[in-house]
């Protein structure tokens, strides 16, 4: 049994161990080898905090052995995006300036992880705060793509994306300001959904951009990724945003899979120029696929989303321009300079200087300048109109469609280094993601197939209206069931095999 | 004439003669709400620093706030009180700047959308009622307290280190804020005074702040600048803060006028500036300059959903809220029979409620007004605490009042029975029993010591004899010494009459 562990669901090693053919404590330490094994060549993890999680895998154990009901993904190893606050292992938000802090306290998120009886394996590596779209803005070096070492894993959350793909844990929580579950989800073959905005607390995370960050799971199936969100989603009174009202029913979307009827829009604007060719390819055959389920497929046209990127850019760094400024060296976290005789001024600026990389500089210079007195009309203020203008074009599609439709990013997995040191073309893998973080949606990134010209993942986007979660999973489950007997199996198992990976082949 | 930091000042009179003075108040009144605005500390006064806090309060990386509805509520009570529109809808703005009280280098205020505004307030000062309009009332958050230690000054620059107190941060806070107060005269400082003495009782009465000014609880920017008589534009305005006390709003604007006037008549310009009040010397000094405008990039905090009171809810707490100061002060004087004097004295030194709370209890209104504007004001001053911290309540008051009327005790054990109640020994009559205060009313004892009186001062004695009862003091003096003050002077005269009848 022990060979199979590391390519199962989660939903499987859940009831595996409910059954009690596997225990808890060997799922854990099965992953917990393949990290040892394969994590110097990925780099998915900042810390791995193998006694707590060996500990709680045991408690899970105990519980079953005196007949205890277990969660549904009870005993089941995860990873946290390094933005989570967990209380005892360091939180860094990739950032040099958080350095050595550990939180005193727990993110929300966290703790239905924990309450749930989840077994948290580590924190995975993210571009520093959240800020960047391959990982490689992260203080402590980039992780690398699993289907191919020298290409980016996707980002903000390429830790917890490839984590999965390298079958170091079978789940995984990430965050999404602007595509940062969906598009590392896309370029490695993984699933990733970002909830409606409000849907999952945002407590105890490590703030972006307020009004965009969601958290949301992360799988390799979609049931798996559906059952996570029911664990990690839902109320809570400690986020003023949250939504109080009850979750959709994503895990039975996520297991009937059924689209028959289900008006399909493409979106126009979300193509064309710009896209990989293999990308289009395997995208327009996911949407015949989606047809020849009994979806009706429709085109339609959101003409404000050429300004969601630039809308974005003004929005979020104000936000980050705000959100950063505790990071002043002052009561926790890296200090610069307090050598006794220079000013708290002087060992802010020393402290901030050392302690931010290029990307986050560069995000609070443009959101402070957004904001500034004479300036925030022009750029803060007319960036929430066209906010607004993208949140109608979404109202208006939804009338014609139940749901959207798109690429999740424009290309496959560029290479590590090729668009470090351009901004604007780092920025553009975010394209198709943007816009449901600005009008808080619900939307997913599923498998769609290999680009034919570079044999690497493509991602299907699915976008639904605010709370209509379930119409996410319900299409992402729908292609998946079509796709894997298409394939005879997850595109995964079409990855290379990583050296030293312990993963049995079937 | 020149103050003691070396600014040469204007006579009041001459100011008077040359301008007119625009004031305006912003005033800073903390709520006495349980737990703190964004989180559920405790807002306890005095409690060892930092054991008040939470990640939230403390801006730690990935904390969330949460309104406290009950600021909300006190926010708009105060509003409904002077006369305010209640917004349908406003939102919480961050006002970003980095200082080191300021866990997260941005204070969640309200910017442009403040939740009450355009109301007004009639201040009454000697017999002339002044209407000061208000601009805003709106809601946000304390910062912690820095001490600063080492160095000269007291102050960050030059201090060899410096200490933080994050307690006081996130306490809830709302900001009053007056439109410009013009036409006051020679009156500026009364006026603003006066208001401040409002806001200060309004505030009270609503039971939203414990209102004690040299607590912190209510803190009072004072801006103020001078017209040219005849004109109407605008002077450069300076902003004294520091101003915590009623006496010192009155001194602050004056002496402002003052040092402003003098500036202006010889022909200097006054600098757009912060300046800080010294409340023992009275004068103000020079603080931060305000010439370039602070950028704070304020914008809707997006961590908080907009507020939106509904009108059902804003015409309930209207409903509920007390009757407004200058009513009651009708209401009382009427039923209480006192001189505007009397009412004045009562009102001059915070006396109001106590006096109120004193009739409550059974005390007679002209009784509970001699106690706490006399012996309990002289006490209060004497160990430099506010009157209702005396160390005596209302209640207890009224029962030493009753023990007098009873001849239980008089006037001058009465005082005694203060010195018990104050040490802690218990109620009036507690006191009376453990100390045996009580007046003498055995006349054996009494009768003893008038004869002793009476051999001792035959004299005396003899006039009486003859008719001249004037005499009778000496004896009468003579008695009470040697009872040490337990005897009732009346009773004491009677019998020594009837003893020399």
């Amino acid at each position: 049994m022990a060979s199979g562990i590391l390519q199962s669901s989660a939903a499987d090693l859940a009831s595996l161990i409910a059954s009690g053919d596997l225990s808890s404590v060997e799922v854990t330490q099965a992953h917990l080898d393949q990290i040892a094994a394969v994590d110097g060549d990925v780099h998915a993890f900042l810390a791995v905090d193998t006694d707590r999680a060996l500990a709680a895998a045991a408690r899970v154990d105990a519980k079953r052995a005196s007949g205890e009901t277990l969660s549904p993904l009870a005993g089941v190893p995860i990873a946290v995006k390094d933005l989570f606050c967990y209380e005892g292992l360091p939180t860094t938000a990739g950032s040099h300036i958080l350095e050595g802090w550990v939180p005193p306290y727990n993110s929300t998120v966290v703790n239905r992880l924990l309450a749930n009886d989840l077994v948290i394996l580590g924190k995975t590596n993210l571009d520093e705060f959240a800020m960047g779209s391959s990982t490689e803005t992260s203080y402590w070096g980039p992780t690398h793509n699993p289907w191919d070492l020298t290409r980016i894993p996707g980002g903000s959350g390429g830790g917890s994306s490839a984590s999965l793909a390298a079958f170091e844990a079978p789940l995984a929580v990430g965050t999404d300001t602007g595509g940062s579950i969906r598009q590392p989800a896309s370029v490695t073959g993984t699933v990733g959904v970002k909830p409606t905005y409000g849907g999952t607390s945002r407590y105890g995370v490590i703030a972006m951009a307020s009004s965009l960050d969601q958290p949301g799971p992360c799988a390799r199936s979609v049931l798996d990724a559906a059952l996570l969100h029911q664990v990690m989603g839902g109320y809570d009174p400690m986020d003023s945003t949250s939504i109080h009202a009850p979750l959709p029913d994503v895990v039975g979307a996520a297991r009937s899979g059924d689209v028959a009827g289900m008006r399909i829009g493409v979106v126009k604007e979300l193509g064309g120029e710009g896209y990989a060719p293999g990308v289009e390819q395997r995208f327009g055959e996911a949407v015949e696929l989606l047809t020849s389920l009994g979806a009706e497929v429709v085109e339609v046209s959101c003409p404000h989303f050429v300004h969601a990127l630039a809308t974005y850019y003004l929005i979020m760094p104000a936000e980050v321009s705000s959100n950063l400024a505790r990071y002043d060296a002052m009561r926790y976290g890296l200090r610069v300079g307090d050598d006794g005789e220079r000013s708290t001024e002087e060992v802010m600026n020393l402290t901030r200087g050392a302690g931010f990389g290029e990307e986050v500089k560069r995000r609070i210079i443009l959101g402070t300048y957004a904001l500034s007195s004479g300036y925030y009309d022009a750029y803060y203020g007319s960036a929430q109109k066209v906010r607004t203008l993208i949140s109608r074009d979404f109202q208006a599609a939804f009338e014609q469609c139940d749901v959207l439709v798109s690429p999740s990013t424009p290309t496959t997995a560029f290479r590590l280094g090729e668009r470090v040191d351009d901004p604007l073309a780092m920025y553009k893998a975010d394209l198709c993601t943007i816009p449901s973080n600005l009008a808080g949606n619900a939307s997913g990134s599923f498998p769609c197939g290999l680009a034919p010209e570079d044999g690497l993942p493509v991602g299907f986007q699915v976008m639904a209206p605010p709370m209509a979660d379930d119409r996410v999973y319900r299409v992402g489950a729908a292609l998946e069931r079509a796709l894997e007997s298409r394939w005879g199996g997850p595109m995964l198992a079409q990855a290379p095999r990583l050296a030293n990976s312990l993963v049995v082949s079937a | 004439m020149t103050d003691n930091w070396g600014d040469v000042l204007m006579d009041y009179d001459e100011v008077m003669d040359r301008f007119d003075p625009v004031i305006g108040l912003e005033v800073h009144v903390e709520l006495n709400t349980a737990s703190k605005m964004w989180c559920a500390c405790s807002t306890e006064f005095g409690a060892p620093p930092n054991s008040q806090t939470c990640p939230v309060c403390l801006g730690l990386p990935g904390s969330l706030p949460v309104v406290n509805g009950l600021a909300v509520e006190s926010a708009i009570r105060i509003g409904l009180a002077l006369n305010c529109q209640v917004a349908e809808w406003c939102r919480f703005a961050r006002k970003n700047y980095f200082y080191p009280d300021m866990p997260k280098d941005y204070q969640v205020s309200q910017y442009d959308e403040p939740i009450c505004f355009d109301g007004h307030v009639d201040i009454e000062v000697e017999g002339e009622v002044f209407r000061v309009e208000i601009e805003r009332v709106h809601m946000e958050e304390d910062a912690g307290k820095l001490l600063h230690v080492g160095g000269s000054t007291g102050r960050i620059h030059g201090a060899d280190y410096s200490l933080l107190d994050y307690n006081r941060a996130g306490v809830p806070l709302m900001e009053v804020v007056t439109k410009p107060i013009r036409g006051t005269g020679a009156k500026a400082p009364q006026v603003g005074r006066a208001y401040m003495q409002f806001l200060r009782d309004t505030v009270r009465a609503l039971g939203v702040s414990h209102a004690r000014m040299e607590q912190g609880n209510l803190r009072c920017d004072a801006n103020i600048s001078l017209m040219p008589k005849g004109t109407d534009e605008l002077g450069t305005r300076t902003e004294t803060k520091n101003v915590n006390s009623l006496k010192s709003v009155e001194g602050a604007l004056r002496f402002e006028m003052c040092r402003q006037g003098e500036i202006l008549a010889s022909g200097g310009r006054i600098k757009q500036e912060t300046r800080m009040w010294h409340e023992t010397g009275g004068y103000t000094t020079p603080g931060r300059s305000k010439e370039q405008a602070e950028d704070y990039r304020y914008f809707p905090e997006p961590d908080l959903v907009p507020i939106a009171p509904s009108r059902e809810w804003v015409e309930e707490l209207r409903a509920t809220l007390p009757e407004p100061p200058a009513q009651r002060l009708k209401r009382l004087q009427t039923a209480w029979g006192f001189s505007d004097r009397e009412l004045g004295d009562v009102r001059a030194i915070g006396a109001l409620d106590l006096v109120d709370a004193t009739v409550a209890a059974g005390c007679a209104p002209a009784a509970a007004r001699k106690w706490w504007t006399g012996e309990l004001s002289r006490r209060a001053n004497e160990a430099s605490v506010e009157l209702e911290d005396v160390g005596v309540s209302p209640i207890q008051v009224a029962s030493l009042q009753q023990l007098v009327d009873r001849g239980i005790v008089n006037d001058k054990l009465a005082r005694q029975v203060i010195d018990g109640v104050i040490a802690g020994e218990g109620t009036p009559d507690e006191v009376v029993a453990s100390r045996r205060l009580a007046v003498v009313s055995d006349d054996t004892a009494l009768l003893l010591a008038i004869d002793a009186a009476i051999e001792a001062d035959p004299g005396a004695a003899a006039k009486v004899r003859d008719g001249k009862v004037a005499a009778a003091g000496a004896l009468i003096g003579a008695v009470m010494r040697q009872m040490k003050g337990t005897a009732d002077a009346a009773k004491v005269r009677q019998l020594l009459l009837e003893r020399l009848a």
